[in-house]
């Protein structure tokens, strides 16, 4: 799973930060990015679409990782 | 204060957001509306339109291309000042300056900035609650709720303790004078005005490690801030932070008071409190803005006309049954919210970290003093209407 966040629907609202600290960080601004490339570590998945589901300006999207399951690789393509 | 206008005759095309009907109980009257009337009309302020569904309150907040900021607190004249400064930027503020006004102020606020002042609030909280020990009887309003944000914008101005009944006087004064006469609001106004200038020169004089000393070094592109600028933005911010953290965290306490079961779950469950307050700050959003209509223009079938007010209740879009389940319920531990309390777009609440941490520390304090409490008097309790909406009198009987 990875997620990404959108610089410019983000407008610093700072719920992702507070919910998911492992997984956003925030610029001086208080405007939030991915940490790393965005990937989501193990475990934390859950976390990550709590952190989707209550930022109002929606502006993180998650994207699931299709190649991991096999029975659904390809499908997308 | 309000009070000043004729009863309101229907919702729909006489609404007037500072009614005591609309005070006291907002919610059945935006509920009807978004069934019936989804965008209200009503010809009191020389023109205002009201939006009750999440999605045209958004959809106008995004749009800065037909709506100006240039005044955001609906009133009976039209803003002297010109876009895109405004009169206290940047929430008065139109892009592309806005950007550049609201990044001055937006690093005092970001969250690592504001974690800094937890323990100062924490114990101030507690100060004030110590206060209070032995009383059978607190007006959580007045005793409680309104002192905590007053003080602490004060200690981030630098401006003296000493001075904080007034700057509750300029809130009224800004905040609940709205259906005045202009020329009376004017003078009102003055004496923010002359208050202002006053702590800005001692400033100059006499800078130092403090808000007001930051914003009076800070440049944009090399160019000093006009000290209108200066002014303004320290206005908005004695302004803005004060009675709407204060709304937020009577409204909070009212909630806890009426209903036992969230109250004691939050006594059992302190580490609940952070998901609670946003609930909280979905279900009694204190803070409604407004903007103007720039030029002519239909709105979803609207045919507003430049100059036309509109108002944006975030409260009512955070009760919409299209943006979220079981909105008219408060669910203490609600996981998914994308409440809109802090408004939506680029003028989301400059200050809401500090706001947000100011309410836990408030409600966190209260219960680890007052774990049991419910109202004294029904009939005492008193919301302020307009554009800010929380308890002004709200008196708790102590178990």
């Amino acid at each position: 799973m990875r997620l990404t966040v959108d610089p410019d629907k983000c407008q610093g609202h700072n719920r992702c930060y507070s919910l998911a600290p492992e997984l956003f960080d925030v610029d001086d601004y208080g405007y939030a990015h991915e940490i790393g490339d965005g990937t989501v570590p193990a475990g934390f998945e859950e976390r990550a679409r709590l952190a989707a589901a209550n930022c109002p300006e929606f502006a993180i999207a998650i994207h699931d990782d299709v190649q991991t399951d096999p029975a659904v690789q390809g499908a997308g393509e | 204060m309000s009070g000043h206008h004729p009863p309101v005759s229907d919702w729909a095309t006489d609404f007037d957001h500072t009614d005591e009907v609309w005070a006291a109980d907002p919610f059945p009257i935006w509920d009807e509306l978004r069934e019936t009337c989804p965008v209200a009309h009503s010809d009191r302020y020389g023109g205002v339109w009201l939006p009750t569904r999440h999605d045209d309150v958004s959809a106008i907040a995004y749009d800065t291309e037909h709506f100006t900021s240039r005044s955001i607190i609906v009133n009976e004249g039209r803003p002297l000042a010109e876009a895109p400064v405004g009169i206290a930027p940047p929430i008065s503020s139109d892009p592309p300056f806005h950007r550049d006004a609201r990044r001055l102020l937006l690093p005092a606020f970001s969250p690592k900035a504001i974690a800094p002042l937890e323990p100062f609030t924490r114990a101030y909280c507690h100060e004030l609650l110590d206060a209070l020990a032995g009383h059978h009887v607190i007006d959580a309003a007045a005793e409680y709720a309104q002192h905590i944000p007053v003080r602490v914008i004060a200690k981030m101005l630098g401006f003296p303790e000493a001075d904080a009944d007034q700057f509750r006087g300029f809130v009224q004064d800004v905040l609940e004078g709205v259906d005045l006469p202009p020329e009376e609001r004017i003078e009102n106004f003055g004496r923010l005005d002359a208050y202002l200038t006053a702590q800005v020169q001692d400033h100059v004089d006499h800078p130092r490690d403090d808000l007001t000393s930051y914003l009076l070094q800070a440049d944009i592109d090399g160019q000093p801030l006009e000290p209108s600028h200066v002014g303004g933005t320290i206005a908005l911010l004695l302004i803005a932070g004060i009675d709407t953290t204060w709304s937020a965290i009577g409204a909070s306490l009212w909630h806890l008071a009426t209903h036992p079961d969230d109250r004691a779950r939050l006594v059992a469950e302190p580490e609940l409190v952070p998901v609670a307050i946003e609930e909280l700050l979905r279900a009694y959003a204190p803070v409604t803005m407004a903007r103007l209509v720039i030029d002519d223009f239909d709105y979803e079938g609207c045919p507003m006309r430049q100059d036309d007010w509109v108002l944006l209740p975030f409260p009512a879009a955070n009760r919409d049954p299209e943006a979220f389940d079981r909105a008219d319920e408060v669910i203490i531990d609600r996981a998914e919210n994308r409440h809109a309390a802090f408004g939506l777009g680029i003028h989301r609440c400059a200050g809401s970290n500090l706001a947000r941490m100011e309410l836990q520390v408030a409600l966190s304090a209260w219960l680890e003093h007052f774990p049991d409490f419910s109202v004294d008097d029904v009939d005492r309790v008193r919301w302020s209407g307009g554009q800010v909406r929380g308890p002004r009198t709200l008196p708790l009987r102590i178990a």
